[in-house]
């Protein structure tokens, strides 16, 4: 999502006491926001109902409660600039401009999917919107990402690069290599932990042994911000801090998003690691879509009759995007071996 | 045959036979201990260690964090030195991030030290396709580990031989590397109680036949067996062969059965090229064998891609029972 900024005079006038995403953007593009942020969480009720309907297989990993992480950074990012998502991306995917359709498509397995069917849930991706794609492989997108931020700076193309991941994969060597080697060639890359507070079942208490994972970033010579990844204002302004850190050739930032699932970690899940109370919690006092609507009320961006309206348009879509998966063709089996290599004339 | 003589038995599932051998090793061995991600509280991404740790504790049932090239590492740091750690991949796939550990220390420590040390290490890998978890999710590559001299790879296929061989392989004095294809895990079969062990390295004969043979791996065993029936009743008589052991393989068996049919096919889950049929196919014509055959041999294996996630194509990378009772009918009537 290229966020629009204010420019000028307009930004100005606002009130400075404004937090930054209120006097960063206009509020066509923060209505925006909210209603992706809309998009993703009935997206995935959605994908979920239909998994229980038995029209999708396989399983699948739910972001329900992390909206404002995916959106607060992707609001900093333009079209061009790319990410790397993880197990858990479908947020990660709308926020960047997936549509809805294509990432419902892939679910069913059909021809019209992103992937062509082939790669389903875990293995979302819209190249053309800068999504490089989700990750079977816990902390497998993190060098990619940063290999991404390689080419940006070789090809001096201005792009930056987002590699989302959760808590869990900050225990994996591929995390420590990718962000020292960030680190030491300066690359245009940010690193975007999602820490939901548990890997699976593992608590990051029990996993990790510093209490914060933005703790790390010492360790590789580079800034590391903590934020309420719940609040869609506060990812956004550590977002725009590190993006132009990057894009200015000053190298790569880490930002530890602390947010909560609310949803088990798949759908083989019997929740035994953490009480009903957490959840309940997280849930009723920090849903990171109420928060939001809240501070744009408050803020005059939106009203009650603009927010129902977006909730109508986002039923419409999802309803929309089954239908076109519904109907779209399966995969030919013929094509079994097709992508396997590339083409050659 | 079984190092014990079996006393009663009862109907468990091959997840249920994996649990219980590895609460007989704890019972019997305080050295046993399992390590893995997610195994204590929430019972394994397969239920396979389910409640151990209420039984064992945290101590002995040690969830790990995401690292499995540190945590394999560390199970064979602590099998050298005198503890006997079974260790639990998530899923087989992610062997590959443990290769280094498994290959280069695992497999050649003993050797490489003179035989100064031995590495006691059980590494259990949950594999296979069929449950829509795509490319990353369900790949099959006991043929990887088992091109590894100092390794023993294991795929048991029923839940009597999952219990028994995995008793034989935390006894087993050197690194044993246990495929259990994920679709195996609700199977249920006769399992003895208390313990006893099935040897590594000895094949099975499922089913006599005379006409043609099958060696088959893993669920590809329970296919062969569904297809043979059904030869059956066109009077075709197959015999088919459990391979259960990849590396150190069972050749006389093999060739037993070779000698007596004269026609072989290799029936497994892994990619084709390169695969365990591959080196069952050159075993055969490298053997006196090979004098035996009476018509070329046939591979059924995985297709050459990688697992897709829309149903069909993924049922279609992989040997199918119709698949097998054709191209076994065709080898049987001598057609190519
Ligand atoms: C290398 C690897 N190890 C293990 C897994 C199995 N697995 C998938 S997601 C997950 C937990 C990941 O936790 P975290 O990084 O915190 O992300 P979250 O699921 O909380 O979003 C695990 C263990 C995997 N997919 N890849
Ligand atoms: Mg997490």
């Amino acid at each position: 999502m290229a966020g629009k900024a204010k420019t000028g005079a307009a930004a100005k006038k606002d009130g400075a006491n404004l937090p930054f995403l209120y006097q960063h953007y206009d509020h066509e593009t923060l209505r925006g926001a909210l209603r992706k942020m809309y998009l993703i969480r009935r997206f995935e009720e959605g994908a979920e109902e239909s998994y229980m309907r038995g029209l999708i297989h396989g399983t699948m990993h739910l972001s329900i409660g992390q909206e404002a992480s995916a959106m607060g950074i992707c609001l900093g990012l333009t079209d061009d600039d790319q990410i790397t998502s993880t197990h858990r991306g479908h947020g990660h995917s709308i926020a960047k401009g997936a549509d809805v359709s294509r990432m419902f498509a892939e679910f069913f397995g059909k021809t019209t999917g992103y992937c062509r069917g082939r790669g389903g849930s875990m293995h979302i991706a819209d190249v053309t919107k800068g999504n490089l794609g989700a990750n079977g492989i816990v902390a497998g997108g993190i060098p990619i990402a940063v290999g991404a931020a390689l080419t940006a700076k070789k090809m001096k193309n201005g792009k930056v690069v987002v590699s989302f991941f959760g808590d869990g994969a900050n225990n994996e060597g591929a995390f420590h290599e990718a962000l020292n080697m960030a680190s030491i060639w300066k690359l245009p890359v940010v690193f975007v932990c999602e820490n939901n507070g548990y890997g699976m079942s593992t608590s990051v208490a029990r996993a990790t042994a510093v209490k914060n994972i933005a703790d790390r970033a010492a360790a590789y010579a580079m800034p590391g911000e903590i934020v309420d990844g719940n609040s869609v204002a506060d990812v956004a302004a550590a977002a725009h801090r590190a993006i132009e850190r990057a894009r200015n050739g000053e190298g790569p930032s880490l930002i530890e998003c602390k947010t909560y699932r609310y949803r088990g970690h798949s759908k083989s899940d019997r929740n035994r690691y953490r009480t009903k109370e957490e959840i309940e919690e997280w849930m009723t006092q920090r849903d990171p879509i109420e928060h939001f609507e809240e501070e744009l009320q408050e803020f005059g961006v939106i009203d009650l009759a603009g927010i129902e309206a977006i909730r109508e348009d986002v039923a419409k879509e999802i309803a929309a995007g089954i239908e076109f998966a519904k109907e779209s063709p399966m995969p030919d089996v013929a094509n079994l071996e097709k992508y396997v290599y590339t083409e050659q004339a | 045959m079984d190092a014990q003589v079996e006393t009663a038995s009862r109907e468990l599932s091959y997840a249920q036979a994996i649990q219980e051998a590895m609460a007989i090793a704890m019972e019997r061995d305080e050295r046993v201990f399992l390590m893995g991600e997610d195994i204590g509280v929430y019972g394994g991404a397969f239920q396979v260690t389910g409640d151990l740790v209420e039984r064992f504790g945290t101590d002995r049932v040690m969830d790990t964090p995401i690292s499995e090239l540190g945590g394999a590492g560390v199970a064979v740091g602590a099998a050298v030195t005198g503890t006997r750690p079974i260790f639990e991949f998530q899923f087989s796939d992610f062997a590959t991030l443990a290769m280094e550990q498994i290959v280069n220390q695992a497999a050649k420590m003993r050797y490489m030290l003179g035989g100064a040390v031995s590495v006691p290490v059980v590494m259990r890998f949950p594999a296979g396709s069929g449950t829509g978890a795509a490319a990353q999710h369900s790949q099959s590559l006991e043929a990887w580990l088992g091109h590894v001299p100092g390794l023993k790879v294991i795929q048991p296929a029923t839940p009597h031989d999952v219990k028994g061989m995995l008793l034989a392989a935390v006894e087993d004095p050197d690194p044993v590397m246990i495929f259990e294809h994920k679709l195996l895990y609700k199977m249920k079969g006769e399992v003895p109680e208390g313990y006893y062990t099935v040897p590594i390295g000895k094949a099975e004969v499922r089913r006599q036949g005379a006409d043609l043979t099958i060696v088959a791996t893993s669920i590809m065993v329970h296919k062969a067996l569904d297809a043979a029936e059904q030869l059956a009743a066109e009077g075709i008589d197959v015999e088919v062969v459990d391979l259960r052991t990849v590396r150190p393989m069972d050749r006389e068996t093999i060739i037993e059965s070779v000698r007596k049919t004269s026609r072989l096919m290799c029936v497994y889950e892994g990619v084709k090229t390169l695969g365990v049929g591959a080196e069952i196919s050159a075993m055969i014509a490298e053997s006196e064998a090979f004098d035996y055959l009476d018509a070329p041999i046939v591979r059924l294996g995985g297709a050459e891609t990688p697992i897709p996630y829309n149903p069909e194509l993924e049922k279609a990378t992989v040997p199918q029972v119709d698949g097998i009772v054709k191209a076994a009918r065709d080898l049987a009537k001598g057609a190519r």
